[in-house]
């Protein structure tokens, strides 16, 4: 528990020192959201019904561009060698730079979100349900981008084969987070998509850590 | 039972030239099912009541969306296998697995709409299974680059292990979401389900057609396989001393 604190503090030290890193995913998330009405056009109509997917997909396509940034300084400067040869168990040190990772990448878009919505008209209900869809389906994505970023750390155009690795298993996460918003505007309740997606959420945490770990170690070898 | 070495063949030395024989005569099998089975669908299977002779093109889509989620799987078991037991071939096995397998789901998808066109009056639907079926196609091109962006073979072999187990883990839970995604959205509502009870001849062409692609999946895999081992094995001295008593 103490490396998990200290991994943690550490990650989060080393991103409030770079904050413009955060900032970048953050805009680039809120820029992807507002390209949308012009390319649509501006009916209220027609934006409140693609807001929960626009908003869904740019959350997943930020999200999967700051996942470059989980392991590949650590990998650079060697301490991620380090952290492989600690006694603690290396998914520990995983499970801390991915929880980490998502307060400095998917929190703040979770919370960025209502404020796109009310760009596209979205009723207070859907606003909320779309803050909780985020705040549960965020750390699946971070959680399993950490495998893809793993599997891919070091290797020659990383960032475009990461996206090819990691979007076909976003889509779950997508159905169900923008389906909850989608659920709660035409009235049937997002109870079960929410469920859903706390139920992705509970089998990541179990498992991709791991997984994860595992890649690291090959990638390392 | 005890006395065999379950291990002899699990060596590209000795593998190498066992899959050399195999190779012509499961050609040969894909050959013959491909024959009987066109000859079945094309001349003895009946025009059907409402589809007219378009629906043919089951003959050929059906077995191909089968053996592309079969060929995942497989290449699923052998990626596993290679990790767990550190067998090189199994790894090569998988990787020899993945075009092919490729193939069959691309081609699953273009009769697919070749097929939707006359039927349905449009090439493409958000059907449940044709989005499963291109997810899938998105997870054979990952495995694929994946593997070939690794430049050591040991860490792409493992490195595309873990991607094919992990996507052979989310197969189901991406199909049962798209499935109720599908359900939700039925706006422009077409069904899949065809007359249950379809000709025996029918079945017999397809079950045919399925022989062949089968067959020729495993052909195709095994010759892939066979260049893997060349390009890998070639310090080798067996791989040297083959290529003296061929030049």
């Amino acid at each position: 528990m103490n490396a998990f604190l200290t991994v943690l503090r550490r990650d989060l030290l080393l991103a409030y020192r770079r904050r413009a890193d955060v900032a970048t995913t953050l805009f680039f998330f809120v820029i992807v959201v507002s390209l949308f009405p012009l390319g649509v056009g501006p009916e209220m109509d027609t934006l409140r019904t693609i807001a929960p997917g626009v908003v869904w997909v740019a959350a997943l396509l930020a999200s999967m561009l700051s996942l470059g940034r989980l392991f590949a300084s650590d990998h650079a400067d060697g301490t991620l060698e380090q952290m492989a040869l600690a006694p603690q168990p290396l998914w520990l040190i995983v499970m801390a730079k991915v929880w980490a990772h998502w307060m400095v990448s998917g929190l703040p878009l979770a919370l960025m979100a209502p404020v796109l919505g009310l760009q596209f008209d979205l009723p207070a209900q859907a606003l909320a349900v779309l803050v909780v869809s985020l705040l549960l389906g965020t750390p699946v994505l971070s959680l399993i981008g950490a495998i893809g970023a793993a599997l891919t750390l070091g290797l020659r155009g990383g960032g475009v084969l990461l996206s090819l690795l990691v979007l076909p298993l976003y889509i779950p996460v997508l159905i169900f987070g923008a389906g909850a918003v989608e659920a709660t505007m035409t009235g049937i309740g997002a109870e079960g998509h929410l469920s859903l997606l706390g139920a992705f959420l509970i089998l990541a945490f179990l498992a991709t850590p791991f997984v994860a770990a595992l890649a690291l170690r090959i990638a390392m070898e | 039972m005890m006395g065999i070495n379950w291990f002899k063949y699990a060596s590209p030395a000795t593998f190498y030239p066992l899959a050399g024989r195999m190779i012509p005569w499961f050609y040969g099998l894909a050959a013959v099912f491909c024959v009987a089975g066109l000859y079945v669908s094309f001349f003895l299977a009946p025009t059907d009541a409402t589809q007219g002779e378009a629906y043919r093109v089951i003959f050929i889509h059906v077995p191909a969306a089968w053996m592309s989620m079969f060929i995942y799987l497989v290449m699923a078991f052998w990626a596993g296998i290679g990790l767990a037991f550190n067998t090189r071939l199994s790894s090569m096995m998988a990787q020899a697995l993945a075009p092919t397998g490729a193939l069959f789901t691309f081609l699953a998808l273009w009769t697919g709409a070749l097929w939707g066109k006359p039927t349905w009056g449009t090439w493409w639907v958000w059907d449940a299974r044709l989005t499963s079926e291109l997810i899938l196609l998105f997870l054979y091109m990952g495995y694929m680059s994946l593997t070939a962006a690794i430049d050591d073979p040991r860490r792409a072999d493992k490195a595309g292990a873990i991607l094919a187990l992990v996507g052979a883990v989310n197969v189901p839970i991406i199909y049962f979401s798209v499935q109720w995604w599908n359900t939700l959205h039925q706006g422009a509502s077409v069904s899949l389900t065809r007359a249950p009870s379809m000709a025996k001849v029918m079945l017999v062409g397809m079950l045919l057609m399925a022989l062949a692609a089968w067959m020729y999946a495993i052909a195709a895999a095994l010759s892939r396989v066979r260049l893997l081992i060349l390009e890998r094995e070639k310090n080798t001295t067996w791989v040297q001393a083959l290529l003296e008593r061929r030049s």
